[in-house]
């Protein structure tokens, strides 16, 4: 496969390293408490820059989505969603939607991530919707 | 602090010069440039060497890395203020504040603003490849794949959610856009269309269709700028800039601040501010069409109707030849040619042969001020510019 992979900076590498854990980390400030994505030498919303990484949930919904219906190079076989996604957390991001059918996404439409191995060293974040319990759980 | 009213009617376009645009193969981005420089220069009857100022943008199929000084030594000019930029859309425009703003300060007297590209033409397929890629996050936007029309669906779905903007709004804006172009001879696409052509054409990123997509065009295009001391001596009648502003909320589509209300806001309260004008005032509009929704938003946030009216503002045919507020005279990026970075140029031209009154069919009558408006990035870098043709 020959996607666009990120190529981790010494910042961003523990992102990285814990997505091929299964796991997302964001960055927290340790003095207004504020997560913040995309990882930064500063806190975006305090200017402080005690910043720590802490796995959270994972959970979020689609702020805004797109079908692509021609895909940006021959590796990208359309159509695939594109989605911004509010986590949780407070912080935005972009991702694919996967395990969906493309034409019944909607905006806040309640998902999760899930990792997908694209190489040995890079697993990539995206989001699937909330597989809903059954009834007999709270 | 100095006051922004200091610009307000200190400067003027004297010259405008478009070169033939679409598919131009006979010519390089460099051609077109330098043909569009001297053109500008000739309408504004001036020699070359009186002109002490020069500013282009970089072509992206045929990229240097001192690109107006490449431009200056072909035209054979030796200026004391010389600068390329390299983006496109809203710094198109912002460089229009820069000059204005040089010449009031004594940089130059005559700035000449030139720009060419060969997108259709003369793009190798790396080349192409960049130009998709030229936007998005390296790290963690790109590898997702969104396309540049995908960068723009996300923000017209996500007025459609919050305002319940729908699919044959953007659509009118497409056919507004192409009844203009229609009475434009240089435009590249003059063929009316309907809403039912847009829908029916295909999807490239939900909700946008290919007609709701800009043409990609090889073109160039200049003006003139000096002194309005100076522009009264001239040939044609100076068109003043009379409020400029700008407004930068983000780069990155994942990063702005809201995804249906821009950064045009503060251009154009700045542009009003220093104009002493309001939108009710323009008597047309130019703003950065790149994608239909764009200009949806561009007119709720220019203050041409209220946040999430847009829909509504344009189904009312206000932005069509002979309406309230015609939008894009010349018929835009959506139809009339769309070079990338020297795409807004054509928007700034035309205003000028409107305020000239030398537009012929397609003349808004007694058009006396226009707001004209770029955008870069994704809605990212806004810049808003009043035209008149008096000082009051």
């Amino acid at each position: 496969m020959s996607r666009i992979l990120p190529r981790p900076t010494a910042l961003s590498q523990p992102y990285w390293d814990s997505c091929r854990q299964g796991v997302l980390l964001l960055q927290q400030c340790q003095e207004c408490g504020d997560f913040q994505f995309y990882p930064r030498i500063m806190c975006s919303s305090c200017g402080g820059d005690d910043l720590h990484w802490q796995a959270v949930s994972g959970k979020g919904s689609v702020a805004s989505y797109t079908i692509v219906r021609r895909g940006i190079t021959a590796d990208y076989p359309a159509p695939y969603v594109v989605a911004l996604i509010d986590l949780q957390e407070g912080p935005r991001m972009m991702s694919s939607l996967i395990g969906v059918a493309a034409e019944s996404v909607r905006v806040g439409l309640p998902v999760e991530v899930t990792f997908t191995d694209w190489s040995d060293e890079i697993a990539v974040p995206e989001f699937r919707p909330v597989i809903q319990a059954s009834g007999d759980n709270p | 602090m100095v006051s922004t009213q200091n610009l307000r009617g200190k400067v003027a376009i004297v010259g405008v010069f478009d070169t033939e645009v679409g598919v131009v193969a006979n010519r390089t981005p460099m051609e077109l440039c330098v043909e569009a420089a001297l053109g500008a220069v000739a309408d504004a009857g001036l020699e070359l060497s009186q002109v002490d100022g020069l500013i282009t943008c970089n072509a992206m199929a045929q990229p240097m890395l001192y690109h107006a000084e490449a431009v200056a030594e072909y035209l054979q000019i030796f200026p004391r203020y010389c600068m390329a930029v390299g983006a496109g859309g809203g710094t198109t425009f912002s460089i229009i504040h820069h000059a204005a703003s040089a010449i009031a300060t004594g940089m130059a007297d005559v700035i000449v603003v030139s720009m060419g590209d060969s997108l259709r033409s003369g793009l190798s397929r790396d080349q192409a490849l960049l130009v998709q890629s030229s936007t998005g996050h390296p790290e963690f936007e790109q590898p997702y794949g969104p396309t540049v029309p995908a960068y723009y669906a996300l923000i017209a779905q996500a007025h459609m959610s919050e305002y319940g903007t729908t699919a044959e709004q953007f659509a009118q804006i497409a056919v507004s856009g192409r009844a203009h172009a229609s009475r434009n001879p240089t435009a590249q696409m003059r063929e009316p269309i309907t809403v039912a052509d847009v829908l029916a054409s295909r999807m490239i990123a939900d909700p946008l269709h290919l007609l709701d997509c800009s043409l990609v065009s090889d073109g160039g295009s200049a003006i003139v700028l000096t002194s309005a001391e100076r522009a009264r001596d001239m040939g044609a009648p100076p068109i003043y800039l009379l409020g400029a502003g700008e407004g930068h909320s983000h780069e990155h589509i994942s990063q702005a601040r809201s995804l249906t209300t821009s950064a045009a806001r503060e251009a154009g309260e700045r542009a009003y501010r220093m104009a002493g004008l309001g939108p009710q005032d323009m008597d047309f509009a130019q703003l950065y069409d790149c994608f239909t929704p764009t200009v949806l938003i561009e007119l709720e946030d220019l203050g041409f109707c209220a946040k999430g009216e847009g829909g509504a503002f344009v189904e009312s045919g206000a932005t069509m030849p002979g309406g309230d507020l015609p939008v894009n005279t010349h018929g835009g990026l959506l139809s009339h040619c769309h070079p990338g970075n020297p795409g807004s140029m054509f928007a700034l031209t035309e205003t000028v042969w409107q305020l000239r009154q030398a537009a012929g069919e397609r003349q808004v009558a007694n058009a006396r001020s226009a707001l004209v408006h770029a955008q870069g990035g994704i809605m990212s870098s806004h810049t808003a510019l009043v035209l008149g043709t008096e000082v009051n």
